[in-house]
């Protein structure tokens, strides 16, 4: 009974989400191998030879693989499908995109965004944007699963004998898919869904400057990644990928800010596993003060220079 | 070219939802039902593709119980031309709709399918996928814009670090994310013409497909409620308890 684990990974190293991911697949078996598919992967197929429970790192490399597309992607997933037992990744964007089309073309129903591995065949997940936790048992010959990172605790990489590494047969490409361009932002601070401490702004910052003036100081005090409710981001104060909730990122860090965001269920979805919430909001009665540990109620103009300054 | 918008029944968004206390299910009885809000969104895109000339007709299709004709005249109110709606009861996984939807691509052959990105009743996020998997065509998932060509059609996808752009041939499957259009509301006129617009119903066993979920739900549980929290006086006794009492800090 082995696993395979699809690594998430820049080419030169693994990312977090990667060690949260092989986490779940620990709790299945611990005979693992590990995919690490791209264009240029040898530094994270290094790191992948070093992870707790792997026998074996797989690589293919090919210019179509480069960046992410499910086509290519999930035909290699279904061409090494056969020697395993169960298929993990990571939820990461490109992931999702890829692992329902793999195992649609293995006729199997994919498993998303587990929280919890109860058995090698049974799996808590997530409905109605976290306020129903189903607990499923797949009649699957293999399960194809993506694993919710921000539920489990990364894996760190071991200092031991690393695993062999070897090359398969890279997918051809198909001709109906191609790369055009990335648009990335490039700041340098830590990942929304690694970071320990993470300062989220919504609605109520107003302005994408008055975003930025507020909360990336107090993010920079706190060492934060930043995050949004949908309705800054549908409001262009911040980017897409800042976005926490059931339909954005899922964070669990170990201090989560929210800064003028009411708390709809679908941010809740988001962020409610952080370990302390702090909400900052002029409404006494949002119900985002219903799951934060503390909560200042005032203007968020007056309040969060003045935490910022606390904190210097 | 004709484009096919699959459209699912879902409790509505507002809807705060409560587990039953044994533990089967969720509450669904007396519970608003609304379309799908991201299939709203791929409704929409594909009403302002045959407005702007690039698209002929614009089908909508649900599958499920009876009441799924709601859906439909809601996608008809906002301008679709016609119906289809496919009986089901019970629970029907992604991996069986993906199937149900093939066989009706089969019969229509639209040049695109436009789906919501993800259903907020099971979260699941993969019929669009399943779909293209099954057809063997491309897949522009999550995406927040699209632009058609003769040689096909580029889409600007959300992904983790930002947004990626990809070209994709025709014919194609695209899944709708938040940011690909704020979709109209239907008006009055549009609501009574709609009762007009066809809807052709069949029973989803008429296609052959095996129905049964692959998938057994155990169990339903609500999530572990988080302790009640306090309200502080200050920045300062903020900084202080964050210190102290949650070291956090
Ligand atoms: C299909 C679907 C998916 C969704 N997915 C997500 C998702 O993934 N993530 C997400 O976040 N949302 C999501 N939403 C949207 C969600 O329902 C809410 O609309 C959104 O979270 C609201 O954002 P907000 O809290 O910033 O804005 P609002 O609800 O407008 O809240 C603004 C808050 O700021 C406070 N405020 C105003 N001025 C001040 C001030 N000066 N000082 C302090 N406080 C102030 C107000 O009291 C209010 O509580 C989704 C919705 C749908 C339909």
């Amino acid at each position: 009974m082995t696993t395979l684990l699809l690594a998430a990974h820049d080419g030169a190293s693994l990312k977090d989400a990667t060690l949260k991911a092989l986490t779940a697949a620990l709790a299945i078996g611990d005979d693992i191998h590990v995919l690490v598919a791209g264009d240029g992967v040898a530094g994270a197929a290094a790191e992948a030879g070093r992870l707790k429970g792997v026998s074996r790192v797989l690589t293919a490399e090919a210019p179509a693989l480069a960046h992410g597309l499910a086509e290519p992607l999930a035909a290699l997933v279904v061409a090494l499908a056969p020697a395993y037992a169960a298929i993990l990744a990571p939820s990461t964007s490109t992931f999702k995109n890829a692992l329902p089309r793999a195992a649609a073309l293995l006729d199997v129903m994919q498993i998303s965004d587990i929280t919890a591995v109860l058995a090698p065949d049974t799996f808590e997940r997530p409905t109605y944007a976290g306020n129903a936790l189903i607990t499923v048992r797949s009649a699957d010959p293999i399960r194809l699963i993506t694993v919710r990172t921000a539920s489990f605790r990364a894996t760190p990489l071991e200092d031991r004998a690393p695993a062999p590494v070897g090359a398969v047969t890279a997918p051809t490409d198909f001709g109906i898919s191609a790369f055009v361009s990335d648009a990335f932002s490039t700041a340098d601070r830590p990942e929304l869904t690694s970071a320990r401490v993470v300062v989220s702004g919504g609605r109520a910052l107003g302005s994408e400057e008055q975003f930025k003036a507020l909360l990336l100081p107090l993010a920079d005090r706190l060492g934060a990644a930043i995050g949004a409710s949908r309705a800054a981001v549908d409001a262009g104060y911040a980017p897409n990928d800042w976005q926490v909730g059931q339909t954005g990122k899922a964070v669990s860090p170990d201090l989560y800010v929210a800064v003028g965001i009411s708390g709809a269920i679908q941010h809740l979805a988001g962020m409610k596993d952080a370990k302390v919430i702090v909400a900052i909001n002029k409404d006494a009665e949002a119900p985002i003060f219903q799951v934060a540990d503390y909560g200042l109620v005032g203007d968020l103009n007056e309040i969060v220079p003045e935490l910022t300054k606390a904190l210097g | 070219m004709k484009i096919l918008v699959p459209v699912k029944r879902v409790v509505d968004y507002n809807v705060n939802i409560r587990v039953k206390a044994d533990g089967s299910g969720v509450d669904l009885a007396n519970v608003k039902m609304s379309m799908n809000p991201f299939d709203e969104i791929a409704v929409e895109e594909a009403l302002r593709l045959r407005e702007a000339g690039a698209a002929s007709e614009v089908v909508a299709v649900s599958i499920g119980p009876k009441e799924a004709q709601e859906t439909v005249r809601t996608a008809l109110a906002m301008g679709a031309d016609r119906g289809i709606v496919l009986e089901a009861e019970g629970n029907v996984e992604p991996l069986a709709v993906a199937k149900l939807l093939k066989a009706i691509v089969a019969e229509e052959a639209p040049g695109l399918v436009i789906l919501g990105k993800q259903a907020i009743d099971d979260d699941s996020n993969q019929t669009g996928q399943m779909l293209a998997a099954l057809l063997g065509w491309p897949q522009g998932t999550f995406a927040s814009k699209l632009v058609l060509a003769d040689s096909g059609i580029e889409v600007t996808r959300e992904v983790d670090g930002g947004l990626q752009t990809v070209r994709l041939a025709l014919p194609a499957i695209i899944t709708a994310d938040l940011r690909l259009n704020e979709p109209r509301y239907a008006s009055l006129p549009n609501i009574m013409k709609a009762k007009k617009k066809p809807i052709d119903f069949r029973p989803a066993a008429q296609y052959g497909v095996d129905l049964t979920p692959r998938l057994t739900v155990l169990k339903t549980a609500e999530p572990p409620a988080r302790p009640a929290g306090r309200r502080l006086a200050s920045v300062a006794e903020l900084v202080d308890r964050l210190k102290t009492e949650a070291g956090v800090l």
